[in-house]
């Protein structure tokens, strides 16, 4: 089981990460829940400081751009 | 499925060279057949009178709305590319252990190529606490970021020529460089949430994210389309009020509320502009109209700066992280700035 989480405060483009993280998931065809952080602390836990981040296990993967969900599926299989 | 097909199943793709190719000469086409096409349409298939009110605004609007959006296309995707390689987390490693003076230099120039929206301000605050900058240099960064904006900089050069873009530039840059300073001299650290100190120095190193210039390309070509389809309506009432006041205000009005005989002028048109709110981009063409009826470069100036900079949900948004009293006096160092730079260039460009 992976889990994703989506780094921002809820703008528009943390929304859309959101869901082309799930459609990633579903094209990986991997086990991964998606979660949003939206808590200022956690999101500078990271180190990240242009939302949207994602993070996938743990480790930041990008920050700032809003990958395409064929990159992510890539991710989730590595 | 396995990585490899995964790999292939990736977004279906142009050849990158080819596409590049094309969208440089398509776009330069239409750049030249743009302003000739615009006056046709206007005098000859419309069939207004040249020299009217109404056909001037027209003729204003026809040739604004595309020139402004062109530029926008291009300049954007270009600029977006460029400052792809100054995300904040790049620059937070490169200010962290400057010295107040470099420093806030430094944080002033990084604002003008720096992303920024104000969703990201906060974010940003506590990235750069955190990694111990200190708060003058912080701000010097938060009051270059949306002031000197690299589009409204890059559309001055294409609409007016290089001098007025550098001196927009120039002007910025000063405003950072001192608000930050007076910022740094006024020791307002308590009036940052203590939550945020709490996280100083528990931020992991940087973390370094590695893109082709395939991605790099795509992304650039996507914050661009993103970023012209929010600003087009703001670009549009400024274009409609230009053209407005192109084609309609009196010479005589304009310049009895902006003109050099009105000592007052700077402060009328920043306190005007004080509500407004809008992309730098939007506020170009009203610019343009405004000098063209012969406001003095320094007013127009103010006026554009204070449109983009004092920027009301950025300052709510900012509560999040520091308090009242903080924001009042960024407000205020901000204000001061735009009303010295009008002040200035007035007397300068005389």
């Amino acid at each position: 089981m992976k889990k994703i989480e989506v780094l921002g405060p809820g703008c528009a483009n943390c929304v859309r990460l959101e869901k082309v993280a799930r459609e990633a998931v579903e094209m990986a065809g991997v086990e991964a829940e998606v979660v949003k952080v939206t808590d200022y602390a956690k999101i500078a836990a990271y180190g990240v400081m242009s939302t949207p981040g994602l993070v996938i296990d743990g480790k930041v993967v990008s920050y700032g751009r809003i990958p395409s969900a064929g990159d992510i599926a890539v991710w989730l299989s590595e | 499925m396995t990585t490899l097909s995964l790999r292939a199943a990736r977004r279906i793709r142009l050849p990158l060279k080819l596409t590049v190719a094309v969208s440089v000469v398509a776009w330069l086409i239409a750049w030249f057949v743009e302003a000739p096409l615009s006056d046709w349409l206007t005098f000859s298939v419309f069939g207004l009178e040249r020299g009217s009110h109404f056909g001037e605004a027209i003729a204003f609007f026809l040739l604004d709305v595309p020139k402004v959006l062109l530029l926008l296309l291009g300049i954007i995707t270009v600029v977006t590319l460029i400052r792809g390689f100054f995300p904040p987390e790049r620059v937070r490693a490169a200010l962290a252990g400057r010295g107040q003076m470099t420093g806030t230099v430094a944080a002033s120039s990084f604002g003008i190529v720096t992303p920024f929206c104000s969703c990201s301000a906060v974010p940003l605050f506590i990235g750069f606490v955190e990694a111990g900058i200190p708060l003058g240099v912080t701000f010097a960064f938060l009051i270059s970021s949306p002031m000197v904006n690299e589009v409204a900089l890059v559309l001055l050069w294409g609409l007016f020529g290089p001098a007025i873009a550098l001196v927009y530039m120039a002007a910025g840059l000063t405003v950072a460089i001192v608000g930050g300073l007076v910022i740094g001299r006024l020791r307002m650290e308590r009036y940052v949430e203590d939550y945020v100190w709490a996280l100083q120095g528990k931020g992991p190193a940087m973390v370094e994210v590695k893109l082709t210039w395939e991605d790099r390309i795509h992304d650039a070509w996507a914050y661009t389309k993103d970023l012209v389809r929010r600003i087009t309506p703001y670009l549009l009432i400024g274009i409609g009020i230009g053209a407005l006041i192109h084609g309609y205000a009196p010479t005589d009005l304009v310049a009895a509320i902006g003109g050099r005989s009105n000592p007052f002028a700077v402060p009328i048109v920043v306190l005007i502009a004080l509500p407004l709110y809008s992309n730098a981009a939007g506020t170009i063409p009203i610019v343009q109209a405004l000098l063209g009826k012969g406001m003095p470069m320094g007013t127009t100036l103010a006026f554009m700066m204070a449109i983009t900079a004092i920027s009301l949900p950025e300052f709510i948004i900012l509560r999040r992280v520091i308090r009242w009293q903080l924001i009042a006096v960024f407000a205020t160092v901000v204000t001061i700035g735009v009303l010295f730079i009008g002040y200035l260039f007035n007397f300068l460009i005389a």
